[in-house]
């Protein structure tokens, strides 16, 4: 039997979080824009790659690639070892039992799709509820809808707070002996909360409902233990824990996989075809229909060994001294109203600015060199519920620094220069 | 801040600040919403013909500064045109603010100010969601127009 190698790119050595050395394994933060260093500020929408991420993807192009799961031929097995363990890579991050529950998807909002379509579809029954809530982004929202249209049940949207906080009493009431399925965001894009998960999952399955997670935001900024938090499903995508783009994550207990009919027909989700019948692939392969983006996962295993070594909760602290320090300087600012101040909160900035549309900041600030979000942020309910159009967002990441804070302070600033 | 200079000139900043013909037309004879589903501008642009002659024009609704700015001096240069006049317009400002074509100051009139909009692409839907919302309006479009 062939013996897998794998490629060991270097990792970065830690001792004490050391930001400057974070920021050398980003080849693109290294530039200016406008003719000032780039501030990147939009890690919310997607982060940047260190070079290990790169080097991964790079290296399966030009020494392995070949399909998976099929030839002989040594370059095929190298390829699908090198699948393979990124899935268990990913198994190990998420804290899952078993490799086998961790399916590869485009992205959070494939997974959210998959469980929809095939878990929904399957369980959904006329007058049945999806329980969401008010905070959620549009991929946790669309899917859900289009199911329940289909299967003539109901959306159910659980209200939050003028902080921005789930209101826990009223998400309990909302759990009847109709709903089905809770569907919640670990971290909200638009406001930033951190939802209290295992106290959600305690409650849905109290009354037997199992919980889907969309993880989007949290894997990058939180530790997250599927086992510890007792979700149902957990859904992330690389690009935003420093991975490539188009690919994702669903994780699912086992026995609710099993139980879940295919989402999509095609080779490798198959055991044997005939015209009479098709017996399916054990899971996870029944989920993953036809060659799959395969330099994805090798990326996202990359990625994800990256943030172990930084170590996640080195992160998380970095990020949390930069939320309090912008958090600081921004509210101090005349005229700012920060939207979404959640006792707990993380990696997100949003505010608006009186007299001054977030579109007008994102463009200034620009200018200055600073990338950062305009807009609402998929995330339209949210924005209804606070009354405005849009937000302007700052989001941040583990190669953020003070000094970009106070770049974004003097941003806003000028724009209130150009204002008057 | 050249740049910003050229796209936030004092008029510009002046209109989206006290726009003009801010209001509805009760019983306008023309109407349609425009939608930029990227940074959530919406707009209301309302008509009142007399044959073929803008009568009246009129805007309600959200955006940035350059959006609230267009449909401001929209309104203002339009009324008393025809439609063949607006439509004309409408080209030559699309012309002017993505840097095609380098219609005149007299041809623009005031117009003119928009010019910076040029050297920021993504700002062009910023200053043409009200014309696209004042031809859907002028086309009988009933669904609200996207800049999608």
């Amino acid at each position: 039997m062939a013996v897998a190698k794998f490629p060991d790119f270097a990792q970065p050595e830690v001792h004490d979080y050391n930001v400057e050395r974070v920021r050398a394994d980003f080849p693109i933060l290294h530039q200016k824009v406008h003719g000032h260093p780039l501030v990147y500020l939009d890690n919310a929408a997607t982060t940047q790659k260190p070079r290990q991420v790169i080097d991964a993807i790079t290296h399966y192009y030009e020494h392995d690639n070949a399909n998976i799961h099929r030839g002989v031929h040594t370059l095929s097995q190298r390829a699908t070892d090198e699948y393979e363990h990124a899935r268990r890579t990913a198994q190990e991050f998420l804290g899952a039992e078993d490799c086998r529950e961790i399916i590869f998807v485009r992205s959070t909002t494939e997974a959210i799709n998959l469980v929809a379509q095939t878990y929904g579809r399957q369980n959904l029954k006329p007058g049945d509820e999806v329980l969401i809530t008010a905070m959620e982004h549009h991929s946790d929202i669309v899917p859900w809808q289009m199911i329940c249209e289909e299967k003539q049940a109901k959306l159910r949207v659980a209200p939050i707070n003028e902080a921005g906080e789930l209101i826990l009493e009223d998400f309990e009431r909302l759990l009847t002996s109709k709903t089905k399925l809770v569907a919640i965001a670990h971290l909200s894009n638009a406001l930033g909360t951190v939802n209290p998960v295992r106290r959600i999952v305690e409650m849905a399955h109290a009354k037997n409902i199992p919980v889907m997670v969309d993880g989007a935001q949290a894997v990058a900024r939180l530790p997250v233990n599927v086992r510890e938090l007792d979700c149902d499903f957990y859904a992330f995508s690389g690009h935003k824990i420093y991975g490539p783009t188009g690919i994702g994550v669903l994780y699912g207990k086992l026995a609710l996989l099993e139980a879940m009919p295919p989402y999509q027909g095609g080779g490798d989700m198959i055991s044997s075809v005939a015209f009479e019948r098709t017996v399916y692939n054990k899971v996870p392969h029944k989920f993953e229909a036809g060659t799959p983006d395969i330099s994805g996962p090798i990326g996202l295993k990359a990625a994800l060994d990256y943030v172990t070594r930084l170590g996640i909760e080195n992160i998380e602290r970095h990020e949390n001294e930069l939320l309090e320090y912008a958090t600081k300087r921004v509210s101090a600012l005349p005229g700012i109203r920060l939207i979404g101040t959640a006792k707990n909160k993380a990696g997100v900035l949003s505010f608006v600015m009186e007299g001054v549309h977030p579109h007008d900041i994102g463009t200034i600030l620009d200018q200055e060199g600073i990338a950062i979000r305009t807009g609402h942020h998929c995330a339209q309910p949210v924005m209804e519920r606070y009354g405005i159009p849009a937000t302007a967002r700052a989001s941040f990441g583990l190669y953020n620094t003070r000094e970009e804070i106070d770049a974004l302070v003097s941003g806003i600033k000028k724009v209130q220069e150009v204002f008057g | 801040m050249g740049g910003l200079r050229d796209l936030y000139q004092e008029v510009i900043l002046e209109h989206s600040k006290v726009p003009r013909n801010y209001r509805e037309i009760a019983g306008a004879d023309h109407k349609a919403e425009g939608f930029n589903p990227l940074c959530g501008d919406r707009f209301t642009v309302y008509l009142h013909l007399d044959g073929e002659t803008i009568r009246d024009i009129s805007f309600q609704g959200s955006g940035c500064a350059i959006s609230k700015a267009s449909a401001s001096m929209m309104t203002q240069t339009l009324k008393g045109k025809t439609r063949d006049e607006a439509e004309k317009l409408f080209g030559k400002f699309h012309d002017l603010v993505t840097g095609q074509g380098h219609p005149s100051e007299s041809e623009m009139g005031k117009l003119a100010v928009f010019s910076g909009v040029s050297e920021f692409p993504a700002r062009v839907k910023c200053a043409t969601l009200a014309w696209h919302t004042l031809q859907a309006a002028l086309e009988g479009q009933q669904d609200a127009v996207s800049t999608e």
